[in-house]
């Protein structure tokens, strides 16, 4: 089949609009998601299409219009809530927590929260320290969420939908670099396996374990070392909770070396989740230490040249990569 | 209501002309601003105050510099109000260690502490609760100093507003909270967000004492602002300032403006504050043809010294990264 180029931003949208022409209980509300277009022209023209009804525009009130969007959940609706980025998301951390997570375990399993949550996320825009924060890892650690992770233009289109499937609340970090990115997506794209991380990229030598912005830079890595004769298996995480650890233990007993790249800040990152699965549970086919590549542990700083020192970038993906082969 | 002192202080022409500067100069910053965004000098976002000035510096002028100023992440005029070196904020906005904030924050976070500005805050409505803690600090330490507040029509759908409005009357602390309604929040209009849209009357319902002033307008800003700070002064009691007001420029660089119509933005620019109130000196017979050339040669001179100082600023060293995360470093 043909593939189609498309922008990121372009597959989310296809993404939304699909899932609003398939299920009328499905609406989108969020800040600046109707009128405005969407802060990233993510939602442009889909008020127009849909109406008010079905694309709401809300206050600034974080807690109140995720709160509202449990609500909707339990009565009966399947809201996806746009929280424009993860940085306002602290704002609406006890709505998320306290009730859409925890619902379900305290009513004895009688109320479920079939809510979506989508959040713009990430570093890479000069957008200086509240707004460039990487959040998965804080999200991934609580039960009752399923965290889903967009590292790819296929899951921008297709993960949206799956997500609406669940009965449970699923949080969407979709990324705001990657969004003018152009890439090929099978014009067929539609939901994709939400249980499961993806191979990206086979290879023998090293686990390279990564997701979010960190795919598509370690792509580019993997093509590199390639080049120099490395050949490099690359994980999309994708699921962040609940972790798929066969996938990541079976590369493991093959490659015997792992790595894991991440924007996120290294103390209690994701690295530190996946590293403990490893070690519990694949020990004795690890050749060499197992290395991460993390956010420095600082607020992200305005400055181009600070910004990019502050997550790793693909060269030094490259020479980690070469130092643990040992070349 | 509460005992108000309507003393008018008369200015002096020389003060009067030093309001038009201020306001000028805020003016042309920003249209600079917007020119070295074009040419990437400038990255990330840029939040333009442009058509909004009659607040800042009404207000400001208002205050003394013991006061405490807390603003949002469009602050450039309130910043430049308060009398912050204009390079000083050029150079922020580069990214250079000569930044106000070592080129660590950007536009949306400009801090000086000698000139009391406590940023420079982009949680829409984050710094409220800030503000009211400030002045409950120089509540218990029989401090003088009041805390101004500045945040947008947006900035009070939020629960912190409400919260931080309720603690300022419940612990009756000395601050001014001064909210510019510009009706978009990015590009949500006002009967959008607000189901009351007298955002004044939020303040009333806290036991707040609050009123609205037309903020296109630096006189009524002026006079509402130094009533409202005596009001603080003589009653030991937070204020609530809405000064309606409209910005000319989009919310952000990244703004294409689909949410609202020319007519109405040519409509607005109708009540500029900048020609409106330096024909009402002209009138007055406080400034001189001549007088009016001085000053605006003499705004282009601080404006391109302030690009010379950002131009010339140098890179903090990559090595540095992970300074001030603690203090000390
Ligand atoms: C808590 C939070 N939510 C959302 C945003 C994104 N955002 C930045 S400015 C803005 C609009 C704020 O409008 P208003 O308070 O009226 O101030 P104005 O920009 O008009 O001066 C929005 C939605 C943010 N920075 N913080």
């Amino acid at each position: 089949m043909k593939m189609e180029k498309m922008t990121y931003r372009e597959a989310l949208k296809q993404g939304i609009r699909e899932a609003l022409l398939n299920d009328e209980r499905v609406f989108l509300m969020g800040e600046d998601v109707g009128h405005y277009g969407g802060a990233f022209a993510v939602s442009k023209g889909l008020l127009q299409e849909f109406g008010a009804d079905r694309i709401m525009d809300v206050p600034l009130s974080e807690s109140g219009f995720v709160g509202a969007g449990v609500g909707a959940a339990l009565a009966g609706m399947k809201p996806i809530v746009e929280v424009m980025t993860v940085n306002f998301s602290l704002l609406a951390m006890d709505q998320i927590i306290n009730n859409a997570a925890t619902l379900l375990h305290m009513s004895g399993g009688q109320l479920n929260v079939p809510l979506v949550i989508r959040m713009g996320c990430g570093i890479g825009r000069q957008l200086a320290a509240q707004h460039s924060h990487s959040w998965e890892p804080y999200f991934a650690s609580v039960p009752g969420l399923i965290v889903l992770s967009v590292g790819t233009h296929e899951d921008a289109r297709g993960m949206l939908l799956s997500a609406l499937k669940s009965p449970d609340p699923v949080i969407l970090f979709e990324y705001t670099f990657m969004l003018n990115m152009d890439k090929e997506v099978a014009p067929d794209a539609g939901a994709v396996d939400i249980t499961k991380a993806k191979v990206r990229r086979d290879g023998k030598d090293i686990t390279l374990i990564t997701y979010g912005n960190g795919v598509y830079k370690s792509l580019e890595a993997a093509e590199e070392l390639s080049s120099q004769g490395i050949e490099v298996e690359v994980i999309d995480l994708r699921v962040l909770r609940p972790l798929d650890e066969e996938t990541l233990l079976a590369s493991v007993a093959k490659t015997h070396r792992a790595l894991v790249v991440e924007d996120a800040w290294r103390s209690g990152g994701m690295a530190a989740e996946v590293f403990s699965r490893i070690i519990e549970k694949g020990f004795f086919e690890l050749d060499a230490p197992l290395q991460r590549l993390c956010g420095q542990e600082v607020p992200i700083p305005y400055p181009r040249h600070l910004e990019e020192a502050s997550v790793p970038q693909p060269q030094d993906i490259v020479d980690t990569i070469r130092k643990m082969i040992g070349l | 209501m509460e005992k108000r002192i309507k003393e008018r202080k008369v200015l002096t022409g020389e003060q009067e002309r030093h309001l038009l500067y201020q306001m000028k100069l805020i003016r042309r910053f920003e249209e600079k601003s917007a020119e070295q965004y074009t040419k990437e000098k400038i990255r990330g976002f840029l939040h333009l105050y442009i058509g909004e000035e009659a607040v800042a510096v009404g207000v400001t002028q208002a205050l003394s510099a013991e006061d405490y100023v807390l603003s949002t992440y469009r602050e450039h005029g309130h910043a430049l109000a308060r009398n912050m070196d204009p390079g000083s904020i050029m150079a922020e906005m580069y990214g250079k260690q000569e930044g106000c904030s070592k080129g660590r924050g950007g536009s949306m976070h400009l801090f000086d502490a000698t000139f009391n500005f406590y940023g420079g805050n982009a949680i829409v409505a984050g710094h409220l609760p800030m503000a009211v803690g400030m002045a409950l600090a120089s509540k218990k330490q029989q401090k003088k100093n009041i805390t101004c507040c500045f945040f947008g029509e947006g900035a009070a759908a939020e629960g912190e507003f409400h919260e931080a409005m309720n603690l300022a009357a419940l612990w009756q602390v000395p601050a001014l909270f001064i909210c510019e309604n510009n009706l978009y929040a990015m590009g949500t209009a006002l009967k959008y967000t607000h189901a009351m849209q007298y955002i004044e009357k939020k303040g009333v319902g806290y036991g707040i004492d609050s009123s609205a002033v037309d903020g296109m307008d630096l006189i009524a800003v002026s006079k509402a602002a130094n009533d409202a700070v005596k009001y603080i002064k003589t009653n030991n009691k937070p204020y609530f300032l809405v000064c309606n007001t409209y910005r000319f420029r989009p919310h952000s660089m990244f703004d294409a403006e689909l949410y609202r119509d020319k007519k109405e933005v040519e409509e607005w620019k109708k009540k500029d504050p900048i020609p409106r109130y330096q024909q009402d000196l002209i009138n007055k017979k406080r400034l001189s043809k001549k007088q009016i050339d001085e000053m605006d040669k003499h705004i282009e001179a601080e404006i391109n010294k302030a690009v010379t100082l950002a131009e010339e600023g140098t890179w903090e060293p990559v090595e540095d990264l992970t300074k001030f995360v603690y203090s000390g470093q």
